[in-house]
């Protein structure tokens, strides 16, 4: 009887398998069609060749006849005699770089506090607050920086009535310190939300103990709240870096200045002009290269979170 | 959670004892921390003011995105030309996020629901590398996907014409990891016991599904399908690169591209405005039909908004 069970049981398991690979296979399809196809659309775009006549990109999809014009455009323009990108990469390591610090020396206080000392009731009042931007349209929030940092706005009467200022600052053309404020302003929230899920996780009882074996304040936090926090203030600035490193939206509406312009910025000048088309492909893969091993070391890492939280 | 309160009552006490023999005042190192909520607060009100502020002056009366005129609706339906009601491509850009919203939400649901059962239950080497392509497909930044999104519907299938349809596929791409990653979520912590048993009383395998994993996979689904709505209506650099006229540009797009062009004025804040509105009734939706979802469930405030939010998984 066991035994015609177990020979009842194999087919019915192998129809499993069909029925659970029917039900994942429009998505299957779906991402192979319209996110792995694409990628390679788009490195036949940058292995292509220019349509003389019309000036537009023509995609090469077979690799037997990829050509190498657009890449040696790009690298002329990256390290030829006129080249004109060396200051923007630096721009942009540098802008991403101080925003990202700027949103972990402003986003660590405020996310420890709210997981570790508000009151319960306190806590979800902070929560919603926190939580509000990520609701809230990224165009909106900047929106609001645009009409407080205008000439006639209120940061520059706030300046002038403090003395300040002398005249009004034109903050919003060319201003490095706008579009470096105005990304800190755009991601923090998105840290927050890490920073604060991984410092709840913390155990009271191992902070305590710290205190209990004679660890000052500063010491404790030193020698157990930071190495604990350390996975969380990894993913949280990963989760802030990447869309800083792919952001042209925040620089425009900020300043709009070529003075300011980052990698993103170059990108999506590039797509407008079609004549530019296949460059903007060799940028795109080329920042997705870099940005291959931050992204796969976020996935195994949250992965392994999630997996210790089951 | 109650860290501070349960160690309030004891570390008094101690404190009181060090106090008196070591006969010199310390402080008290479970005291409150009044410097870091006073930081909190100046960041909260940092992170919001500006918002209010932008709320307030979609209802000047005057031109100014700047200074305050007094309060009018001039800007959302008083005005007969400038107004979002009477001007067509502001109105046009509501009814755009909208029909955008909905249309991905219908996909990409049952899409990502579908493939995260699939691919969890279905083990195998096919089946674990397309869970890191999705995976992939929520990290990548938004920029890249949507050059290549580009790319793919004006070079490989340019009968997809920029416009509306060429928004609706690259959202529902770029979106239909939430679901995906939230059922799978909520699949690990059921557990196999519920389709087992099923599977022992004789349920075919479309019966439990119907039956057993839908109801329980519910309070999942509803809270992907609102994290999806949400994050269409604020999508923004997808839509910029795949519109083609003022027909199919929604409000982000409008929002930035008006601004930019220098002719901003209280018109986009009343845009933004309605985003805003928009994406809280959506939340607060999300939130009251979550908690009714799993109304049998022990669950406090906080894990609800956790799941809105996208934070618990």
């Amino acid at each position: 009887v066991a035994l015609r069970g177990l020979a009842q049981r194999a087919p019915q398991r192998g129809k499993h398998r069909l029925f659970w690979a029917c039900l994942a296979a429009p998505g299957i399809l779906w991402l192979t069609l319209l996110f792995i196809v694409p990628f390679y659309v788009v490195l036949a775009i940058a292995a292509g060749q220019l349509n003389q006549l019309f000036g537009t990109p023509i995609a090469e999809y077979n690799p037997l006849h990829w050509t190498t014009g657009n890449l040696s455009a790009a690298w002329r323009d990256i390290a030829g005699p006129s080249a004109y990108l060396g200051p923007i990469f630096v721009r942009t390591i540098l802008y991403t770089a101080i925003a990202s610090a700027l949103c972990l020396l402003i986003g660590y206080p405020a996310a420890y506090f709210v997981a570790r000392f508000a009151g319960p009731r306190r806590k979800v009042l902070m929560l919603v607050l926190l939580i509000a931007p990520f609701w809230i349209s990224y165009m909106m929030r900047m929106l609001a920086w645009v009409d407080l940092l205008q000439t006639n706005g209120y940061v520059n009467s706030a300046l002038q009535f403090l003395h300040l200022a002398n005249h009004p600052v034109n903050w919003l053309s060319g201003q490095p310190v706008t579009v470096v404020l105005g990304l800190a302003y755009g991601y923090i929230p998105y840290l927050i939300l890490v920073l604060y899920a991984g410092l709840d996780r913390i155990d009271p009882a191992l902070i305590e103990a710290g205190r209990d074996l004679g660890l000052g304040k500063a010491r404790t936090f030193m020698r157990v709240t930071l190495p604990l926090s350390r996975q969380p203030i990894m993913t949280g600035l990963l989760i802030t870096v990447l869309p800083m490193l792919g952001d042209y939206f925040t620089n425009q509406l900020m300043s709009g200045a070529t003075n300011t312009s980052m990698i993103g910025n170059v990108i999506d000048q590039q797509l407008s002009t079609p004549l530019f088309q296949g460059e903007g492909a060799v940028f795109s893969i080329f920042l997705l290269l870099i940005l291959m091993v931050p992204m796969i070391y976020y996935v195994v890492a949250t992965n392994r979170t999630s997996r210790e939280a089951v | 959670v109650n860290a501070s309160t349960a160690t309030a009552a004891p570390s008094s006490q101690a404190d009181r004892t060090v106090r008196r023999a070591s006969g010199f005042r310390r402080r008290n190192p479970w005291r409150h921390p009044w410097f870091l909520e006073g930081f909190t607060w100046l960041y909260l009100i940092w992170s919001l003011v500006p918002i209010g502020l932008a709320v307030l002056f979609s209802f000047n009366n005057g031109k100014s995105q700047a200074v305050w005129q007094g309060f009018s609706w001039r800007w959302y339906f008083s005005d007969p030309v400038n107004s979002v009601l009477h001007d067509p491509v502001l109105h046009e850009s509501v009814v755009q996020t909208l029909r955008l919203s909905v249309y991905t939400t219908v996909i990409a649901v049952p899409l990502g629901v579908a493939f995260a059962l699939g691919i969890n239950r279905w083990r195998g080497v096919t089946a674990s590398s397309f869970n890191f392509v999705m995976i992939l497909s929520f990290v990548i930044p938004e920029l890249i996907f949507g050059v290549a999104m580009f790319f793919t519907f004006t070079a490989l299938f340019s009968f997809v014409h920029l416009g509306t349809l060429a928004e609706t596929l690259g959202l529902v791409t770029w979106n239909v990891s939430w679901p995906a990653i939230i059922v799978q979520a909520r699949l690990v912590t059921l557990g196999r016991q519920y389709e087992e048993a099923a599977a022992d009383l004789g349920a075919t395998g479309w019966q439990t599904m119907r039956r057993v994993m839908l109801p329980l996979l519910a309070p999942a689904i509803f809270a992907s399908a609102v994290l999806v709505f949400s994050s269409v209506i604020d999508d923004f650099v997808l839509v910029d690169l795949l519109n083609s006229n003022a027909a199919n540009t929604p409000m982000s797009v409008l929002i930035y591209s008006t601004q930019r062009g220098g002719n901003g004025g209280p018109a986009l804040n009343a845009l933004g405005t309605i985003m805003l509105a928009m994406s809280f009734v959506v939340a607060l939706v999300g939130y009251l039909g979550y908690r009714w979802m799993t109304r049998g469930e022990r669950m406090d405030n906080r894990q609800a908004l956790a799941a809105i939010t996208g934070a618990d998984s």
